[in-house]
Parts: C-alpha cells; structure tokens; sequence
C-alpha cells in the first residue's frame, strides 16, 4: 500500500493529483488542470483541459478565450477523475466562481482552499467549511496585524469622503476582477444609487457579472462622459490607473484604493493613496486561524503569502503544518 | 486623542502641501487650548518623553504578542509604532480615551520604572489609530511629511496671522504656547519676547540669474563660504544671555562656546560664522575654508583642541536690534552705518565686518566677482542701498550672485545603497527641485543623482540621517522625509524627458550639505531651468 497522501504532490508549478494525472491551479499548461478561480495567478490559459465552476470558466473564457476543453462543475457537484480520485467544487467566498476542491482518493480527503474569505461578499455564496485530513490554504494576508474592518465602516468613509467634496470624484482602484464588483455591490447595499463610473478595462467584467445575476446598478463609462458629468461620483479603475495619465480626465480625483493591504500606511503612502480602504477578498489573520480551527484536519499546508507566521501559529496552537513552495503566485489579486 | 489620531492619519495620506496646511489649521482652529497647543508642539518641533523609547514599545509587545510572530509582523510594517498600535489587543470595553493634554501629562509622568505600567493603560484607552498617534507622540519624530516650517504656516494660515511674526515668538515661547494662542486666536497683546534671547527670521537673497543691477542703488558684499547665524544677546545684567542661531533657527549656541562671553551689549546681529585662516579672501580675508568650519558644526561639545585649531568668529553683515531699538524698519544704508559704528565697541578676537565691494559700475563688478574665484569666496551679495530687513525672500532687495561651478539647493528625496565598499551604506542620492513656491504647495521633483563629493565622515552622516528619516522602502531604495538639503554643483543642466522634471543636470556632485538649510529654501525647478547653456 502506498504510504498515506502520496498521491497528492505540491510541485513548484502547482499541486499535482498523480492517480489522475492532473493539476490544480498549475501556472504553466497542462493536459489537464482544475482550477479553483479566475485571477490570473491560479487560472492560466493554454491547458488542454480546464474543470472549473461555470462562473470561472466563463471568467476564462473573457480572458484568456478558452472554450476549449472547457468542462463546467456545479458548486457541491462531484467529478470522477481517472485513477479513482473524486473532485468536489465547494464555495470559497473568494470572487465570483471561486471554488475549494475537495479530492478524495483511496479514503482520504484533501482540501486545496484556492484563495478565499470568510465574510459575506454579496457577488458569491460564502465559504464552507469542509472537514478533511490535509487543509491546503491560502496565506496572503497571514500576520497578526492583518484585521479587515467591517466593510460598512469603508464604504461609510468613502460615501462621506464624497460627500465632503461635492466638485471632486472619488477614484476608486479596485481589482478588476472580484473587488472593483464587489465595491460597487457593497455601495449600492449602502444605499448609494448614483452611476458609476468605469474605466473601460472594468467594463466587460462588471457586464459578465451582471450576467451572472449580480445587481451592480447604473454603471457608465468614463470615456463617454465629460469631466463636469462626474463631479461628485465615483469612478472605478484598475490600480494601474490611479496614478496613470488617464486620471487627468477627471476632476480633481480623490485617490482611493480598496486593499487588504491599505491596513499598512507605508503601502497606501506607496501607491499616493490619499483614502485607503481597507477591503480584502482574502481572509484576515483571524479569519486564517478560525479556518484552521474548524476546519480542524490532521495536517495543514500553506501557500501562497506569509507561510511563515501562519506556520509558527500552527506550532504554538499544536497543529501540524508546513510551509508549500510554490512558484508563480502573487498576491496582486487582494 | 481621537480628533488628533484622526488629523495624524489624514496627514500620513496626504500629499499635498497645501491640504496639510488646509488640515492643520482646520484641527487647530476646532480644538481647545491647551490640546491645540501641545498637538502644535507635537507636529512642529516634537516632544519629549524620556521614559518612553522605541525599546519600550517592543518590550511591552513581546510579553503580550509571541516575539517571533512580533518580529515577523514588524519586518513586514517596516515601523516599531505602526506595528504596535496594529497589534495591541483592544480591550473588550475600552476606558473613554484621554484627550491630547492628558495625555501628555501621563507621559510626561512616566518614568523608566512606571512606564511599562502605565504606557499599557493608556494604550488600551485608544483605537488602533488612535495607538499609532500615541506611540508616534510618545517617541518623538511624527515623521509624518510635516516640518517645523509647515507647521507654523499652518498655524499662521488658520488665525490670519503672518508666519514671520509667530516665527519671531515661537522662538521664546513653549508648549502648549498659550500665549501665542491667545494673541493669534484672541487677539490678545503679542507675547513679550523682548528679554529673551530669541531668534529673529532672516532676510533671505534672490539669486540674480539675468538682472542688472544699478551700483547706484545697490551696495556689493562678498558671499562669505561659511554658515550664516544670528548672534543674539537679550536680558539685563546677570540675566543677560547670548544665544548662536542657524539658518533654521536652530540653537548652536553649545557648539560654539568662544562666542557667547565676548558681546558686550543687547544686540541681534546677522553675519556669516568662519574660522580663522586665510583660504578665503587671502591673508586679508582672513578666513578657513568651509571644510575647516565643518570641522566643528554638528557638535555638542567642544574639545579644548577644536576651540585652539578651528577658532570661530562672526563676519557681520547686518544688525537687527541694537540696545534696545529695533533697526530693521530702517534702510540698509542706515543700519550699515550703526554696525560700523558698533564695529569699535566689538572684541576683534571674534568679530568683524564683512567689507564693501568697491566697483565703478556692474561690468567692474562682475570681473570683480569672476576673480573670486582664487580666493574661495562664493560670490557676491547685492543688497538694495534702501531696504528694510525683512523676514523671508523679497523680490528686488537682497541678490545672491553665486561664481561658477553651477550651484543649485537641492532636497534629498530617495537614497539608495552604493557598492563594493560602500554597499552597507546609502550612498547613492536622488535629489530634487521645488515645482513651485514650496509654501504654496508645490511638489519637489527629482532633478538628478549624485554620489560622489562627500567625505566618509559626512556619508556616515548622511546614511544615519537616511535611516532615520526614511518614510518608505522599495526594495534597496529609500524614500526619506523632504527635510535635508544638498548644494548640487553641476557642470551644465540640459532638456530631457527621462526625468519627470524636464531636466538634466551633467557631472551633478554634492558640493556641500546644508545641514543648516531648511528645504523650503532649495531652489526651484525654474531657477535650475534658466540655467540652461543653449
Ligand atoms: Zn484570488
Ligand atoms: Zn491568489
């Protein structure tokens, strides 16, 4: 018999499933991969074949124009894989589309977490917790001083911060994949039903969510507005465009930038960040260490962030842990 | 403590100069004595709590954060404070948070023993925010984009007051400054500062660049290579004290003891602080080079060796108040002829006046200037025969007209480490110029780089004041608090669009450190601008 979890293989370029000859999350091609969301460091293009939420295949699909080999799994539905390895897709809370991946083989159950969050996010079903024997999770926000405020507390200091400056717009850098839709849902939760302005980068995504069910409201496009039009809104645009030429179309921009790691003034300070917001679609420290606890398996590895302090929480709560190298994540999708 | 932690972070975002004036005087103007006074103290020159250092805040973190996550989560945040006021456990039911003046009144109460005790308790009565202020307050440096200058501004600018006059009183006034307060804010009489040895702000030079000037009205002095300072003396009999100010309006009178006995009457006088020697100006000049005064800036206390080796002395070039009378409303021509007059009555072992340039017309002079070059002499001054001494920089009454290499004052931005043997310092400088008029709101853009020109005893220095000022890191650069000054000398400056400036300067190289300098004084993107050869 084969010694307990050898069929599952953290490889620099991803977690290799060997009885089934497949990758999860792989940031190079492969024959076949599954992937857990659509940011551009877990789902790359060019595999052969690619099983993923249908929201994540359509995500890829937008990006990468992958129909091929596309083959769409409902959340809490269940694929047989070669090598008698099943696949589960779980909500990860993450973005939308964003799935855990339960693999179970030969009696044993591995869970490989993708990125994901523990708060409610009104463009995906939240995260469920899954019990297993090997918890494989994220850790990009994995220090002590991480805590994610309540996300009313953000929008309420990005709706006075508009308010204040009735002749500015506020300029919202936001992710343009998961967090710029989940500012603009959270705003109109908060009562915010003014258009929004996008930078035409944000424009197909925000549409493709639309599809997918997700109220967004009245959105508009900068390019077909004049500088007056947006006195007083707020404009939504990838990060690379706060401080970008492109800004000098608006009036008098308030920079803002929704990120998990505005939490640290040096970061904000480094992007010329004049309101950070601290929003995140990754869990927080307390999140990462809740997790763990329910989740609760024999062992737990960590990717993909600050291994190091998670590592060392593990040790001093008497969990087992290590550290997986692996290569090509960022953690640009915060 | 809630209005000032929000003020604090509002500043750490800001980047403009003119929405932190807008911002310090909004908070200045809403606030109540005596909080108002002592946030102005904290944000202007800092206050000081002995008992409470950066070492403090760690060891109180270690006993409630286990110390490998603390050390992991501060290389992360790249600040002691920062790091702290994050990880403080907030308690289930926070005590009401104590206001600014409570604050500094515990602190101040602290002690080596009690601190660990009692900083805790006023920790758990804030937010995270909150904490950061505290602990920011508490060790002193804000570091937070705000300088003494700015601060003043801001105050003037919020009660519509002139800056050059809180200068002059701040000088002899402290925190919580209630007397300043309650003239700006309730117009109250000024505070009376007649008795004290204050400083009095400058009159500061433009350069000349392409102006003419007619010899009929204006006087030529040399531009002596030194430090310019102010020699103050105030108070009656035993009170009488003598004070040495720098350009900043800093106090250096311990660095240079030799000149606080010798003034034997009130007085505040503006010159130009030398050493003996006969590098400048010949055997007639009778003063060292700049490299022999640097020799002794920069010290707290004076060897007998350094005092024998390097003596001091003050080249006088203009007098402000004498017993009693303020000259500065009167002409320089009259001022001029009181200071000679005094001349007499001063000790020659430590005082003499800066000579007249004779020439018969500007072409004279300006061959004149061109031989100043042997000598070492900077170059010239040329002060408008009638004008009054005015604080600041007025258009059309004092010229600096500096000899060649090119010379610009810059401000250090990013520091980057150097190489080979220097690779464990920050040797390689990014500089820049003000877009603008700095008290207006203009930015500094970087102009060019330099990395040679500095002696090994002035890297160490500069590196010390790197690593203290930094306020961001990227990678093996950092970005340093706008506050130290470089005169730049530079062979040529040409169009170019590599750097965001327009400009570029050939062979740049640091010709000296203006420790003395406050960075709102370097020069402009323009001054450089017009020095373009094609
Ligand atoms: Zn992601
Ligand atoms: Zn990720």
């Amino acid at each position: 018999m084969a010694a307990p979890f050898s069929w599952i293989k953290p490889e620099p370029h991803g977690i290799y499933v060997e009885p089934a000859d497949c990758w999860i999350d792989p940031s190079r091609p492969v024959d076949k991969a599954l992937v857990t969301h659509g940011h551009a460091d877990h789902a790359r293009g060019g595999h052969g074949e690619t099983i993923a939420t249908p929201e994540t295949l359509a995500i890829m699909d937008l990006r990468y124009n992958t129909r091929e080999g596309a083959v769409p799994v409902e959340y809490g539905e269940t694929i047989r894989l070669k090598g008698g390895v099943d696949a589960t897709y779980v909500p990860a809370g993450h973005v939308l589309g964003s799935a855990q991946i339960l693999l179970e083989h030969a009696g044993e159950r591995v869970v490989v977490t993708g990125d994901y969050k523990r708060r409610e996010d009104p463009t995906c079903p939240p995260f469920e917790v899954v019990p297993c024997d090997i918890f494989i999770t994220e850790a990009t926000f994995g220090l002590p001083v991480f805590c994610h405020p309540p996300i009313e507390e953000e929008m309420a200091k990005l709706l006075d911060r508009l308010a204040a400056h009735p002749d500015r717009c506020v300029l919202v850098g936001a992710y343009a994949l998961g967090k710029a839709q989940r500012v603009i849902a959270e705003l109109r939760r908060a009562g915010h039903h003014q258009p929004i302005y996008l930078h035409g980068a944000m424009e197909k995504m925000c549409r493709l969510y639309e599809e997918h069910g997700v109220d967004l409201g009245e959105l508009r496009l900068v390019a077909d507005h004049s500088k007056d039009d947006m006195r007083g809104h707020i404009v939504v645009c990838p990060p690379s465009a706060l401080n970008d030429r492109w800004s000098r179309r608006l009036p008098d921009p308030i920079t803002a930038m929704a990120s998990g790691w505005m939490r640290i003034r040096q970061r904000a300070r480094q992007r010329n960040v004049e309101l950070p917001l601290v929003i995140s679609d990754h869990a927080d420290w307390g999140e990462l260490t809740r997790t763990i606890r329910e989740v609760d398996a024999h062992e737990n590895w960590i990717t993909h962030g600050r291994e190091d302090a998670l590592l060392r929480w593990c040790q001093l709560h008497q969990r087992r842990a290590r550290a997986l190298a692996l290569v090509g994540y960022d953690d640009e999708d915060d | 403590m809630e209005e000032f932690a929000a003020l604090i972070d509002a500043l750490v975002y800001t980047r403009s100069r003119n929405e932190k004036l807008r911002l310090i005087a909004e908070y200045l103007r809403a606030t109540p004595d005596p909080d108002r006074g002592w946030a102005l103290a904290a944000l202007s020159d800092g206050l000081d709590f002995p008992a409470v250092k950066s070492s403090t805040i760690r060891i109180l973190l270690k006993d409630r954060v286990d110390p490998v996550l603390w050390t992991l989560s501060r290389d992360f945040v790249g600040d002691t404070a920062e790091t702290a006021s994050l990880l403080w456990p907030t308690p289930d039911t926070p005590p009401a948070p104590p206001s600014v003046s409570e604050t500094v009144e515990l602190l101040s109460a602290m002690n080596r023993k009690t601190v660990l005790e009692e900083l805790p308790k006023l920790l758990d009565r804030l937010d995270s925010s909150g904490r950061y202020a505290l602990l920011k307050l508490a060790t002193g440096g804000m570091r937070i984009g705000v300088s003494s200058r700015l601060a003043k501004t801001a105050f003037a600018q919020a009660f519509d007051v002139r800056v050059d006059q809180v200068e002059e009183y701040w000088h002899g006034l402290a925190p919580p400054y209630a007397e300043l307060f309650a003239w700006a804010a309730e117009g109250a009489d000024p505070p009376d500062i007649d008795n004290l040895p204050t400083f009095r702000p400058f009159m500061l030079a433009h350069p000349l660049e392409e102006t003419v000037v007619d010899l009929k009205d204006y006087a030529a002095e040399w531009k002596w290579d030194g430090i310019r300072v102010q020699l103050v003396r105030a108070g009656q009999g035993q009170n009488a004290e003598t004070r040495l100010f720098s350009r900043s309006g800093d106090d250096i009178s311990a660095t240079f003891p030799e000149l606080l006995e010798v003034l034997p009457m009130n007085a505040v006088l503006d010159g130009e602080l030398l050493v003996r020697g006969s590098t400048q100006g010949g055997e007639a000049g009778g003063a060292a080079s700049f490299n022999a005064l640097q020799q002794r800036l920069g010290r707290k206390t004076v060897s007998k060796k350094m005092l024998a080796e390097y003596p001091a002395f003050v080249r006088l070039y203009d007098a402000l108040l004498l017993e009693g009378e303020d000259l500065r409303e009167l002409p320089w021509t009259e001022r001029r002829g009181r200071l000679e007059a005094l001349a007499p009555r001063l000790p020659a072992s430590h005082f003499d006046i800066s000579s007249i340039v004779e020439a018969a017309d500007f072409e004279h002079l300006a061959e004149i200037r061109e031989g100043s070059r042997e000598d070492a002499i900077e170059g010239l001054m040329l002060k408008r025969k009638d004008s009054p001494y005015i604080a600041g920089r007025r258009v059309g009454y004092w010229y600096k007209w500096k000899r060649d290499p090119l010379l610009v004052d810059c401000v250090l931005m990013y520091a980057q480490r150097g190489s080979g043997k220097r690779s464990s310092f920050f040797s390689d400088y990014t500089f820049g110029c003000w877009d603008g008029d700095p008290d207006k709101g203009a930015d500094l853009l970087p102009v060019g780089k330099a990395y040679s020109g500095f002696t090994d005893e002035e890297l160490k220095k500069i590196d010390r004041h790197v690593r203290q000022n930094t306020i961001n890191r990227f990678g093996p650069v950092r970005e340093t608090e706008k506050t130290l000054v470089f005169e730049v000398a530079f062979d040529s400056v040409h169009e170019s669009k590599r750097h965001k400036s327009g400009l570029a300067m050939r062979f740049p190289r640091i010709h000296r450190i203006r420790w003395d300098k406050p960075p709102h004084e370097a020069d402009r993107i323009e001054s450089l601008r017009a020095l373009i050869a094609d």
